[in-house]
């Protein structure tokens, strides 16, 4: 499975992220969207890749980015786990049918039956302009995501 | 993509041990974040057993979002360091943490021999508040993923925090080093 690449238009996608409300790729056309794709709700709490994004969260309003997070947890896992670690970043249910979002990107661990760990961070016109992988294990931090705001924002 | 800390340790920064020390770590933590204080005493055995070879430095890096009180605490510990007793502050603040709230820090800062106007001037004013706020910076540009974020001579260090693991990654560094 190829991951996309940078100057790929992102595929557009429709997932739930409450039991009635969906949010489309397209919505926020206009305006950076960083992806966060991760392999499961509730991994332990301090090292969590979510709850580090949710407190960045004031850094990534300076580029007027949207965070979204995507896993193949359905909605109502979802919302225990936003409600118990107080998230306040979408968290879309890449559930039925199974991982397709993830596959379409190129970030579907079979085996697992999981997402990869892994960024992608799109720009207003939907092109994606950087992407990185991590090892599932390893939580990748905001460096990278907010140097490629940066570069986006000075028009690089 | 190895992360590496993009703010080099100087002289504002809290520092323990030789500033010629073969091997430096970096903690970018939370005084609320159980990870961290449990890593806490396997800082102190590290320093312990590496003695002059390891210089340890602290950073905040304030979970604010899941710690109510982290924030509080930083600046409990700036604040004391604007009277030389950050490492005192810094001690009780992870010795104690379960007790931790922010009615008790005048209580410690007093028992400490802080001088209570001054702390809660410093604090009231921003003056910590901009070093904190430096320090996660620094932290979030450095690839710090949550706390403790551990960077051993200048790499993050993605093992486990136990001391152990720490111990072997410090002596190989050091084998590195002189090797």
């Amino acid at each position: 499975m190829t991951v996309l690449q940078p100057g790929v238009q992102a595929p557009d996608f429709s997932l739930s992220t409450t039991p009635d409300q969906k949010v489309s790729l397209s919505d926020f056309r206009g305006q950076p969207v960083v992806l966060v794709f991760y392999p499961a709700d509730w991994s332990p709490v301090c090292s969590d890749q979510l709850a580090l994004y949710n407190e960045l969260m004031p850094e990534f309003s300076e580029f007027a980015a949207q965070i979204i997070g995507i896993s193949v947890d359905g909605v109502w896992c979802h919302l225990a786990f936003s409600k118990d670690r107080k998230l306040h970043i979408p968290l879309l249910a890449d559930f039925e049918p199974k991982g397709a979002v993830a596959r379409q990107y190129g970030v579907y661990r079979e085996k697992d039956g999981e997402a990869e760990r892994a960024l992608f961070v799109i720009d207003d016109e939907g092109v994606i302009r950087w992407s990185h992988v991590s090892p599932v294990g390893i939580n990748p931090g905001a460096d990278g995501i907010l140097k490629a705001l940066e570069s986006m924002a000075k028009g690089e | 993509m190895s992360a590496t800390l993009t703010q080099p340790v100087s002289a504002p920064d809290h520092a323990e041990g030789p500033a010629d020390a073969p091997l430096t770590l970096v903690e970018y933590g939370d005084y609320q974040c159980p990870y961290c204080g449990a890593a806490y005493p396997v800082v102190k055995r590290l320093q312990k057993t590496l003695g002059e070879k390891l210089r340890f430095v602290f950073r905040n890096f304030p979970l604010t979002q899941a710690h109510p009180y982290a924030q509080v605490a930083a600046e409990a510990a700036e604040a004391a360091a604007l009277q030389g007793k950050f490492w005192e502050m810094h001690d009780l603040l992870f010795k104690q943490q379960a007790l931790l709230e922010p009615d008790i820090i005048p209580t410690w800062a007093e028992k400490l021999g802080l001088d209570l106007e001054k702390l809660g001037n410093d604090i009231g004013h921003g003056v910590v508040e901009e070093r904190i706020r430096e320090d996660r910076q620094s932290g979030i540009r450095s690839g710090v993923n949550g706390t403790p974020t551990f960077f051993i001579n200048g790499a993050r260090y993605d093992g486990p925090p136990d001391y152990g693991s720490l111990l072997s990654a410090l002596e190989s560094e050091l084998a590195r080093r002189s090797g």
